[in-house]
């Protein structure tokens, strides 16, 4: 399975997201921000980082690149799509989710091993997960704070559309403890924290078993094989 | 050239952080009779001259892509003096 990961200027975490999905058993394939051109691949991420400097808000102007005018149609016909961090950002900026994300509400950076609770294990990214798990991978962002007016908030959460919830900590005040979101369809997801950097032991979150063992993040990606696999 | 300016500020109900770390410094200067601070962003655009679809078009922009209705609110698109 080919797996397309787009480069943006700015982008930081795209060779990392490579590499999961090179981890996850799939072949990954760089995309460029200025193409029109997906490379016939069968999912998408769109990578953390800090596309244009965040210029203007973060991910406003990577939403206006040449790559998503077919990320946005192709995910509107059913394209698997994963935002991580800078990604959801663009995911957000091209109203293939809903909502805001804004600055931290303490105005700090955030880095740090961050616990979630899977929320919707029913989507393309999500579905090697059991609904409830709770999953630890790692959260960088100083613009992470989800906002939602109350409609489409009640929405979401009565739709089944969170897809991620901080645990313990709100490490930036987002609405609901809210981390990731799903589209309707399932196939598009975004979340803040970052499941590429959890993915191999020795360099992931520390778990109660050993330091840097945590690879909670793996199963993002072999959660897209199964479900491109169910849909074949 | 005559220019069109856009104001855009965050949402008023919303948690403007960055507005609040310059507030804290003035309370800290002992200018706490400066209760609050909001930050938004002006925009100049210039254009070669000043039509009403051109204004029209500015207005567009600002609600479409200078600003992102989620968040901020466009509180002016005027030109220049």
């Amino acid at each position: 399975m080919r797996i397309g990961v787009v480069t943006f200027p700015g982008s930081l975490d795209d060779r990392d997201a490579q590499r999961a999905v090179r981890l996850a058993g799939a072949e990954p394939v760089a995309l460029w921000h200025g193409s029109h051109d997906l490379d016939g691949v069968e999912a998408i991420v769109l990578p953390g980082g800090f596309s244009y400097g965040d210029y203007l808000r973060c991910g406003a102007i990577a939403a206006q690149s040449p790559i998503m005018t077919e990320v946005v149609a192709a995910a509107n016909k059913g394209l698997p799509v994963l935002g991580i961090c800078n990604g959801f950002q663009i995911l957000v900026e091209s109203h293939l989710l809903p909502g805001g994300l804004i600055r931290n509400d303490h105005g700090d950076f955030v880095c740090r091993d961050q616990r979630l609770r899977v929320e919707n294990a029913d989507t393309a990214w999500t579905n090697a997960f059991s609904a409830g798990d709770e999953i630890t991978i790692p959260l960088k962002n100083g613009e992470g704070g989800f906002i939602a007016d109350a409609e489409t908030l009640n929405r979401l959460e009565g739709e089944g559309q969170v897809a991620f919830r901080y645990l313990e900590k709100n490490p930036n005040g987002s609405l609901n403890h809210i981390a990731g979101l799903t589209n309707a369809r399932g196939n598009v997801v975004g979340l803040m924290p970052h499941p590429e950097h959890a993915v191999e032991a020795g360099f992931g979150p520390d778990t109660d078993a050993a330091m840097r063992s945590g690879i909670d993040g793996l199963k993002f990606f072999t959660s897209i094989l199964e479900s491109t696999l169910a849909r074949a | 050239m005559p220019t069109i300016v856009v104001e855009v500020m965050p949402k008023a109900e919303l948690l403007d952080p960055a507005g609040k770390a310059v507030a804290t410094t003035l309370g800290k200067q002992g200018r706490s009779h400066f209760s609050g601070v909001r930050i938004g962003k002006r925009f100049e655009l210039t254009v070669d001259e000043v039509t009403d679809a051109v204004l029209a078009e500015a207005r567009e922009l600002a609600d479409e892509l200078l600003s992102n209705g989620v968040i901020e609110d466009v509180v002016s698109v005027r030109v220049a003096e």
